[in-house]
């Protein structure tokens, strides 16, 4: 089969993989890209894209809440959960077909299928079993694995989804009507993303953490300040809190949680899952070629390799942070690797985190424990919303713009925001970081008037006393 | 338009230096061949001319200023009919023409472009070996790549957070390869240069062996700190261009050459009979010295064992057709190396004439780059302050380096009796990897009676 022949297949179309086989491509490489459900992933399909979709939704909605504020008058205002999802849908689609114009484009071939890997002599072989059931074999000098992750379950404890009552993001994003309660398990940026969707949509949301503050990987500060926002437009949030039970009924879920040593019982209507990620490293054949797997994940060096020759591994199947850029990156490092071009290890440090609920969180870098604990001596500045003439024009005046430094050499070690538009903000820090300027080159960068961002700039100036409008 | 004046390379390899004196002022006309400004490098003081004439619009760069790079502007002259709001436009063609340059640097630095540039470049320190990369890169002889990215006077490029860095530590950026986009040096490289390895460049074509060369084997900084000396107890002399360089290639050649002395002990009476005698019957002003003497002595030895006036590279042997000898000659904060160019082609009242003019102006600092380097041998004397004997280190790429010590009265035996002479113990350092025992010795075989028998040296 001349067909069957290539420089690299990656075996997973999602921001990972189409984005390697792109760059491949680009690079010169006869590449091919195998799918088994719809290009785009997980991040087009069922994650990133529509539930942002969704969140857009739910701030207009919050909005119109807010009219009379504006000097806006909006009577009767309501939502028709079918077309709030439809839509949802309607953008995801439009977007795993522009991923399929794209390889097109690049002269990437796609093979739609199930792929498993079979022993070879160079790079395993990828026999791949299409939807009529029939398989064909592929071979390739190298091949990428990115077949990605999927929600974690915990069965013993009954923190499995059946689809109807228990959800995990997948059924969260496309819900039939609206749950009057739900009950959110796990505070991460998918919990939160969920549960600010639905408590703005009017339904009674508590959100249940195992650790002491929710979005542990947020900076304390942030946490504290995100913890006091959800409250206040009526999240229920119980920290330290262990699930212990949960069990399914006719009207919905009754869970027992455990905190503090008391057992506690809620009844939802529904329940989401969002306790974590495991990678989809099984079916593959990987364990009879001897790739080594570290609780879920297949474990990698720093550009992708897993030591069985001619084998990668990018994106969430090789484990935290699960997150889209970070495994369109990783693709692209992995793939100029493989063509011999001067590459380096991705600084994780420089993946910057997003969290699109209401408000808005996003963070780059060390936070400010960890920077103290890595041996750093810190300086931090922090901006509060309500000084930013913007801010205040939008109606948005809570949130916070903290900066964490090397009190020594001026490195920016990381920075922290909550509030409007943080997540669009965040990439001045991420370039700044990358280009790795002190707060003397930050300091001296004109931030235009009157934006949000003015904010980064005064955080910035706080960290060493100079402040200028707070 | 505007002439932009820049900041000249007083050798091939020079890459900065200090604008030691402006001789001109703003307002100042100065036609071409004036003397404008002195500029001071590691070894010399030298006068910039202005090479166009006009008035001096704009001095860009204060006097005093040290690591000028060469080829920066330090001023602009204004044309006939130009005013200062010329000066407008050329501080304009100066930024872009700073920007268009950055590319090109860049290539040449870079390791994309790698192949063409590598062959300049390796073609260029080969050739050369360290002789003519003396003043600031004979430390890093290894890495021709890296010592000649920057010989072209090309930016340091690094991140504000690498130089942050390499200030507060106290290493010098100039040595570090850097691995980022365009070479850039960033906080990586910093961070693996002062846990002591060789950054991690992860150049595509930068072959491993000259990856890990570099750093490793340059030890660290010292700081005065790690002295751990009581406040108050010292002071600190700043370094100054000579002491690097000296610092840098001694301990360089220190390092690298595998050098072994060999000592031979020549009695001077007939050749101090000599000198008495020439310099009775010299003309007015010249005054033959048992240096000047020694130095025709060498060079003639030096014609007779081709094989000992020689350098290493790693391409071979370079045997050298002249004898061009360098001599140490003490200054005021170091010392400096002039050379008697073809030695064994002058007469004794010619290199006399020669060394005294070139001792002269290298005390002043005022010698020319090409007066002071690329010598295939040396000699060192300390013999006037009463040492005995001593072994220099060899002044690479040169193969070897001639200790003098003091001609004194000794007992010695002539006919199997006791006999008083003047004698002096001289010490040849050897690079082994050039000059081995016998060939040293050939070569000391062949001075000893040019020095005893010193009428010969007059043929």
């Amino acid at each position: 089969m001349a067909d069957s022949q290539f420089d690299l297949i990656v075996i997973g179309g999602g921001p990972g993989g189409y984005v390697a086989a792109i760059r491949a491509s680009q690079l010169g490489m006869k590449t091919a890209v195998v799918e088994r459900e719809h290009l785009g992933g997980i991040c087009l399909n069922w994650g990133c894209i529509p539930t942002k979709a969704l969140l857009r939704t739910s701030d207009i909605y919050h909005l119109f809440q807010r009219a009379e504020e504006f000097g806006l008058k909006a009577e009767k205002v309501s939502f028709d959960i079918e077309a709030i999802v439809k839509r949802s849908r309607k953008v995801a689609g439009r977007l795993s077909g522009g991923v399929g114009g794209l390889l097109k484009k690049n002269k990437v071939t796609v093979i739609d299928g199930e792929a498993k890997l079979e022993k070879g002599s160079k790079a395993p072989k990828v026999v791949v079993k299409g939807k009529d059931g029939k398989s064909a074999t592929y071979e390739a000098k190298h091949v990428i694995l990115a077949t990605g992750a999927r929600a974690r379950t915990i069965p013993a404890a009954g923190l499995e989804p059946d689809g109807k009552t228990i959800w995990t993001y997948k059924e969260a994003m496309v819900p039939e009507a609206m749950p009057a309660s739900i009950l959110v398990i796990g505070s991460g940026a998918i919990g939160m993303e969920f549960a600010s969707f639905y408590s703005t949509l009017g339904a009674k949301v508590t959100v249940v953490e195992m650790v002491d503050r929710i979005l542990p990987a947020e900076d304390e500060e942030i946490s504290q300040f995100a913890k006091k926002s959800f409250e206040k437009q009526g999240l229920k949030i119980i920290t330290k809190a262990q699930v212990e039970k949960l069990e399914t009924g006719k009207a919905g879920a009754k869970a027992t949680i455990k905190v503090d040593g008391k057992s506690e019982v809620i009844e939802v209507e529904k329940v989401i899952l969002a306790i974590g990620i495991t990678g989809n490293v099984e079916n593959l054949g990987l364990e009879a070629l001897g790739v080594k797997i570290e609780r879920g994940h297949v474990v990698t060096d720093g550009y992708g390799a897993t030591g069985v020759s001619g084998l990668y591994a990018i994106g969430d199947v090789t484990g935290a942070p699960w997150l889209a850029h970070k495994a369109s990156h990783e693709g692209v490092i992995c793939v100029e690797k493989i063509a011999g071009l001067d590459v380096h290890p991705m600084d994780k440090s420089n993946i910057p985190g997003c969290t699109y609920c209401h408000p808005q969180i996003a963070s780059v870098g060390l936070t400010e424990a960890k920077a103290k604990e890595a041996g750093h001596e810190v300086r931090v500045g922090r901006f509060p919303f309500v000084g930013n003439g913007k801010a205040i024009a939008l109606g948005e005046d809570q949130g916070l713009i903290k900066t964490v430094f090397d009190k020594k050499t001026g490195e920016l070690l990381g920075a922290h925001m909550i509030g409007a538009e943080v997540t669009e903000l965040i990439q001045g820090y991420v370039v700044a970081r990358q280009l790795e300027t002190t707060e003397a080159e930050l300091m001296h960068t004109i931030f235009a008037h009157p934006t949000l961002s003015e904010m980064m700039h005064e955080s910035v100036l706080d960290a060493y006393g100079r402040a200028l409008h707070y | 338009m505007t002439v932009e004046v820049l900041m000249p390379a007083l050798s091939p390899t020079m890459e900065e230096g200090t604008l030691s004196r402006w001789l001109v002022k703003e307002g100042d006309e100065v036609k071409s061949g004036d003397v404008i400004a002195e500029i001071e490098t590691d070894k010399a003081t030298m006068e910039v001319e202005a090479v166009d004439e006009g008035r001096v619009g704009k001095i860009l760069v204060e006097e005093g200023s040290e690591g000028v790079k060469v080829n920066a502007v330090i001023a602009v002259l204004l044309e006939e009919g130009e005013d200062e709001s010329a000066l407008k436009d050329a501080g304009k063609a100066k930024k872009e023409s700073k920007s268009s340059d950055e590319p090109s640097e860049s290539k040449k630095n870079g390791k994309d472009d790698g192949d063409d540039s590598d062959a300049d470049e390796d073609a260029d320190s080969a050739g050369k070996s360290t002789s003519g990369r003396s003043s600031k890169d004979a430390g890093k002889g290894k890495d021709p790549k890296r010592s000649s990215s920057k010989s072209d006077g090309s930016r340091l490029k690094a991140s504000p957070l690498a130089k942050r860095m390499a200030q507060l530590e106290g290493l010098d950026l100039s040595d570090l390869e850097g691995s980022g986009p365009n070479g850039r040096i960033v906080k990586r490289d910093v961070e693996a240069a002062l846990k002591g390895g060789a950054p991690k460049a992860a150049a595509k074509d930068a072959a491993p062996e000259t990856k890990a060369a570099p750093a490793k084997s340059e030890p660290g900084k010292i700081s005065v700190a790690s002295l751990n000396l009581e406040e108050g107890t010292y002071e600190v002399v700043p370094l100054d261009g000579m002491r690097k360089t000296i610092a840098r290639r001694m301990t360089a050649s220190f390092r690298d050459v595998p050098h072994f002395p060999l000592n031979i002990d020549l009695e001077l009476d007939a050749l101090l009979k000599l000198r008495s005698e020439l310099n009775a019957k010299a003309p007015e002003g010249v005054k033959v010295s048992v240096n000047d003497m020694l130095i025709r002595a060498c060079a003639l030895a030096l014609t007779s064992v081709p094989e000992s006036n020689a350098s290493y590279t790693d391409e071979g042997l370079v045997l050298h057709k002249h004898a061009d000898v360098a001599v140490a000659v003490a200054i005021d904060g170091g010392l400096i190396t002039p050379v008697i160019k073809k030695a064994e082609t002058k007469g004794l009242a010619k290199i006399a004439s020669e060394m005294k003019d070139l001792a002269a102006r290298a005390r002043e600092r005022k010698l020319k780059p090409e007066e002071f380097q690329g010598g295939t041998f040396s000699i060192s004397n300390l013999g006037m302050m009463g040492i005995k004997s001593f072994a220099s280190i060899i002044n690479e790429p040169q193969g070897m380096i001639l200790s003098i010590g003091a001609g004194e009265k000794r007992p010695v035996v002539k006919n199997d009796a006791l006999a008083i002479a003047t004698v002096m113990t001289v010490t040849l350092t050897c690079d082994h990897r050039v000059v081995d025992g016998a060939v040293g010795a050939k070569f000391l075989a062949a001075l000893k009676p040019l020095v005893e028998d010193p009428v010969t040296m007059l043929l």
